[in-house]
């Protein structure tokens, strides 16, 4: 049998993931178009103005820009801030793992 | 060597505080609590009790410094009254969840609108359902050996008390009152300890977001999901009652005063009716079973000390052969009748008891309710219940037509 949560009130140590993985409440999933991402294009850090936006901190300002899809709630900022375009938001059924 | 000196409700209370060592307190000042903390304030200035006084905007602000303080390990103080008591609403909620034992004196007053400075009960029963345990006293002895046992009872349990008052009845009239000596104090009462350690060695998320099921965390460990956390809280309050119960026993062993545990009786051994009551009115109705007596109406009181935990079994034990039940309270649950009634009425449910239950709404807002006048309610409702009425609610002293 599991052992039972001792703990009177809530609480949990600080962790990454502690709150799940909020990537589920996704509805819509950024996706980047590389032949327009500013970073690749150049092909050294540049721009990252999606890495700085990003409420969530998912975004890793990289060559090339990745998006931790784990915890991405898809609230479409880095879409919109993208001065080159390069993210689109995917509906989530239609988007590829 | 223990002192008998002549205390208000109010300094009563703050010398519980000062004999309990008490590390933090916060409060806002609201008539008639004020006295209390003014009290304590001076002392701490004084350098007579070490102790942080944390000076803070609002009752709301109050709670919110006795929580964190007692999360780090302090055990802490607050009073208040009536819209102070209000205003800590949502606190009280945090603090009761949190499973801390922070004590409060509430000193019983009307609630506005329109304004009212004077004494009822209106302000903490309305605060009942918060997962705090309340106790009521009868006296300024009550008052002092009260907090001195909520503390106990509190960091045992690990739940909030209020140690509830009438304003002015007893907050500010004059009383003998025996202070125990400290080293006494000190050795029924041991260290407050933490049901959780927060230290930046170790840190730890505090009542983050919980989820309606139960979760894994991090670690892999399945954490409560929030019913858990409900049940937890209800399962600790209604636990609460032995450990309410032998703590009074401890304490009446070490110092002499036993002041009931969850409810005390007058003169209920060969009663013809009950009457019930919280706080300085049942202390009021003792002298009304006493006139009713002299004239041969075999009148007995219960005095309900601890209102939640509800004394549900001790209720229905000292009331299983009552032929008549008088509930005279100082609130109203507005749409229904008094808290109090309603309460006593669900706890004979499926007893068999059915005997006639009549409630008084009396003394609100301060409005004068003499033990004359509360013999003579029980007269009208036994002619009442001689002629079959069996559930009545009546306001005492009051215009109603």
């Amino acid at each position: 049998m599991e052992t039972r949560d001792e703990n009177l009130s809530a609480m949990c140590r600080p962790a990454v993931g502690e709150a799940g993985r909020t990537g589920d409440w996704r509805d819509a999933t950024p996706v980047i178009d590389y032949t327009k991402c500013i970073a690749s294009l150049k092909n050294r850090p540049a721009c990252y103005l999606c890495w700085l936006y990003c409420p969530e901190g998912v975004v890793i300002a990289g060559v090339p820009v990745q998006i931790d899809l784990d915890y991405c709630k898809g609230c479409g900022i880095c879409a919109e801030e993208c001065p080159a375009k390069a993210i689109t938001m995917v509906l989530q059924k239609e988007a590829k793992p | 060597m223990s002192a008998v000196q002549i205390l208000t409700g109010n300094q009563a209370a703050a010398t519980a505080v000062k004999l309990c060592d008490v590390q933090v307190i916060s409060a806002y000042p609201i008539t008639p609590s004020t006295s209390l903390t003014e009290m304590l304030a001076e002392w701490i200035e004084k350098g007579e009790l070490k102790a942080e006084y944390v000076r803070v905007e609002s009752e709301h602000s109050v709670m919110t410094v006795c929580v964190s303080a007692s999360s780090v390990g302090a055990r802490v103080f607050t009073s208040t009254s009536s819209h102070g008591l209000l205003y800590m609403h949502e606190q009280l909620h945090w603090a009761a969840g949190s499973r801390l034992p922070i004590v409060t004196c509430v000193i019983n007053r009307g609630v506005g609108a329109p304004w009212s400075i004077f004494n009822d009960q209106q302000d903490s029963i309305s605060q009942r359902d918060t997962g705090w345990i309340q106790i009521y006293c009868r006296d300024n002895q009550e008052i002092l050996d009260s907090v001195i046992q909520a503390y106990r009872i509190a960091e045992e349990v690990y739940c909030p008390v209020m140690v509830c008052y009438d304003g002015f009845v007893l907050s500010h009239t004059m009383m003998p009152v025996e202070i125990p000596e400290a080293e006494k104090v000190k050795n029924f009462l041991p260290p407050y300890k933490p049901h959780t350690i927060l230290s930046p060695e170790e840190p730890l998320n505090i009542n983050p977001v919980i989820l309606p099921t139960q979760r894994r965390d991090a670690q892999g460990v399945l954490r409560d999901g929030y019913m858990e956390f409900r049940w937890k809280l209800q399962h600790a309050l209604e636990g609460s009652r032995d450990v309410i119960v032998e703590v009074n026993r401890q304490f009446a062993d070490l110092f002499g005063r036993d002041h009931g545990g969850m409810l005390w009786g007058y003169r209920t051994d060969d009663a013809e009716v009950y009457l019930v009551g919280i706080g300085s009115l049942a202390t009021e109705a003792t002298m009304a079973a006493d006139m009713l007596r002299e004239e041969g109406i075999h009148a007995g009181v219960v005095g309900i000390r601890v209102y939640r935990p509800f004394p549900r079994e001790e209720i229905r034990n000292v009331l299983k052969n009552a032929p008549a039940i008088v509930i005279f309270e100082k609130d109203i649950s507005y749409g229904y009748e008094g808290a109090l009634s309603a309460d006593v009425k669900a706890a004979l449910y499926g007893t068999g008891i059915s005997a006639p239950v009549h409630n008084y709404i009396a003394g609100l807002g301060g409005r004068d309710v003499k033990a004359a006048e509360l013999a003579e309610a029980v007269r009208s409702s036994l002619a009442a219940v001689a002629g079959g009425v069996m559930e009545r609610q009546t306001w005492l002293n009051c215009v109603t037509e």
